[in-house]
């Protein structure tokens, strides 16, 4: 049975992202800190591509030569990738209350070292694409037919880096490489349209050669599509521009407390039992 | 009068070439080794490998920074990839790919800084890698390798794609004098010794190896006894050579092509003083940058020569 034929339907995933969202909070108000907004934007993505069928996967062998890769390039956003491989069955759920602990292997950002499953090291902006594009070179050479998924922040294109990848993914006609824009629109200090315009993603990167959809990337239907989609693309690289929203499944809860960004913060206790309340 | 006239050094090629043509010939025998090139493949050699398995080769262009990180995602795949560039763009341009895709995540990556120190000459400072070994050295779990002549450097090459982690590995773009014959040993993290004394000790790589045989050379003339050790690998460097020689000779002098902090220097410097405390004297670009020059001209402005370790060694042994 393919992947495919295992797809779950559209509320399916939606009940699963809802279950993310839920680890997402209790872990980061538990460790005090973090980044629950940006991770909330690109909850939709990580549960789709790791519980829609695209993602091929063995949390029992986490190493296992012919699997798919994803990597949080984002890595701040890794709350959201860390409550996937729960669910998914790498580690404990219980272990996601060990988030930012010292002994801890769930880092405050991924460290390929200390967790098993975990395809990238990040948390230094602008490396995942480059890394995630050795990899589908790494993988092409061995004949498999692994695709790699990295998910990037709209803030992050503002390191050249990413650039650079894209036009080598284009000039070595990458076509196992998925990468998507968590385009949810604030950065650290603010909307990113106000730090470094670098809107619109599509013609941009369409420009480089590369298949580019842009997408209501916080709902599922839209997400499960675009990934139908590109993961049909073999002779080229693929982006999705899902257009998100920072903190999204909670938005009133974040609205009521006053900070529509609230960037590398946990939510304090009242807060996130308001936005538990609110998820259902 | 050239380097390694005073010692009787036969001469010999650039360490670069070395690099290529070793590993060309070592392309069939290692064949998850790719090479990933930031468009300077002509220069850092590379280019045979590249001609010899197109499949094996990307060039990413003018783009280190994505080149270190195409090669950490390469190495997750079990490549070994072999990145190669001027020494000051690959540790400078991409410090921080090499910090977060290779050497946190204790990726099998390869990296090659050819064109180091000021001998290349006429291109200028700009180009001129005086700080790598420093940038190298202070990234954990790399190893850094500086070899001395053309035999060692095809050793250090073939002992590099067998070394499991990040590996930097120092070329020059001159041609240096011959050190060692084809059966010479070379062992990551083991100094050879080329010159017994008990006077003072040499410990220099790289360049400045042949330098410090001329410099040995001259010593003996004047009386003085000095061992000369070619610590090409400065990190782990060899404590248990560096210990010998200061307990056995008393005195140390460290040349080295490199800018006066965090080289050979230093770490010669932190493995005397946790085991046998002596004078040390350091021969090195110092603390500035160079400039546009012929390169036997540039190393006599900058103070690599023969007599410029004379002079440090004398200074030393009078402490």
């Amino acid at each position: 049975m393919s992947l495919e034929d295992q797809r779950p339907t559209i509320e399916e995933l939606e009940d699963k992202a809802r279950v993310l969202r839920r680890h997402i909070i209790e872990m980061t108000t538990e460790a005090g800190s973090g980044h629950p907004t940006s991770s909330l934007s690109a909850t939709e993505v990580v549960t789709a591509i790791y519980f829609g069928g695209f993602l091929n996967y063995n949390a029992a062998e986490p190493d296992w030569t012919e699997r798919d890769r994803f990597i949080m390039s984002k890595g701040h956003a890794v709350p959201a990738l860390y409550a996937a491989m729960a669910e998914a069955g790498y580690f404990p759920v219980e272990d996601l209350a060990t988030l930012r602990k010292l002994g801890s292997p769930l880092e405050g950002h991924p460290n390929v070292r200390r967790l098993a499953g975990i395809e990238a090291s990040t948390g230094s902006l602008g490396q995942g694409l480059s890394i995630g594009l050795g990899q589908a070179l790494g993988c092409r050479i061995d004949g498999l037919d692994s695709r790699v998924f990295v998910v990037m922040g709209d803030g992050e294109m503002g390191e050249g880096q990413v650039w650079e990848a894209i036009a080598t993914a284009h000039k070595y006609q990458v076509g196992n490489l998925t990468a998507i824009v968590d385009q949810n629109g604030y950065q650290q200090t603010g909307a990113t349209s106000d730090v470094l315009d670098l809107t619109p993603f599509a013609p941009k990167i369409e420009s480089f050669g590369w298949h580019v959809q842009t997408i209501n990337g916080n709902d599922m239907s839209e997400v499960v599509s675009a990934l139908e989609t590109a993961v049909d693309i073999t002779d080229r690289p693929t982006a999705i521009v899902a257009e998100t929203q920072k903190g999204f499944g909670i938005l009133p809860v974040l609205e009521e407390a006053g900070d529509m960004n609230f960037h590398g913060q946990a939510l304090p206790a009242e807060v996130a039992e308001k936005a538990l309340a609110h998820l259902g | 009068m050239a380097i390694g006239d005073k010692s009787g050094l036969s001469p010999g090629g650039a360490t670069r070439d070395a690099f290529g043509k070793a590993l060309e010939t070592l392309g069939e025998r290692f064949p998850e080794v790719v090479v990933v090139d930031g468009d300077v493949g002509n220069s850092t050699r590379t280019e045979a490998f590249a001609t010899a398995f197109p499949d094996r080769a990307f060039n990413v262009g003018i783009a280190e920074a994505n080149m270190v990180s195409v090669a950490g995602g390469l190495a997750s795949c079990g490549k070994t990839p072999v990145v190669a560039s001027f020494a000051a763009f690959l540790l400078c341009n991409a410090y921080d790919q090499i910090r977060m895709s290779v050497t946190f995540p204790a990726q099998n990556v390869k990296l090659v800084g050819s064109h180091s120190g000021i001998s290349i000459g006429e291109d200028g400072p700009s180009q001129m890698g005086i700080e790598d070994v420093a940038l190298a050295c202070s990234l954990p779990g790399m190893t850094v390798i500086v070899p001395c002549d053309e035999i060692s450097t095809g050793k250090a090459t073939e002992e590099m794609l067998q070394r499991e982690g990040p590996v930097y590995l120092r070329l020059g773009r001159p041609a240096v004098p011959r050190i060692y014959e084809d059966d010479s040993e070379f062992v990551i993290g083991r100094a050879n010794q080329l010159r017994d004394g008990d006077d003072l000790t040499i410990i220099a790589n790289g360049l400045m190896v042949a330098v410090a045989l001329d410099a040995a050379a001259e010593l003996s003339d004047q009386g003085i006894s000095a061992r000369v050790l070619d610590m090409h690998t400065v990190k782990p460097i060899d404590e248990p050579a560096v210990a010998a020689a200061a307990r056995e000779t008393q005195a140390i002098v460290v040349a080295e092509e490199h800018s006066a902090n965090g080289g050979l220097g230093s770490a010669v410097a932190i493995a005397v003083s946790r085991t046998t405390p002596v004078p040390i004297a350091y021969v090195n670009t110092g603390d500035c940058y160079a400039e546009s020059g012929d390169p036997d001209g540039l190393l006599e402005k900058y103070g690599l020569t023969s007599g410029r370790i004379v002079e440090a060694a004398r200074s030393v042994k009078a402490n």
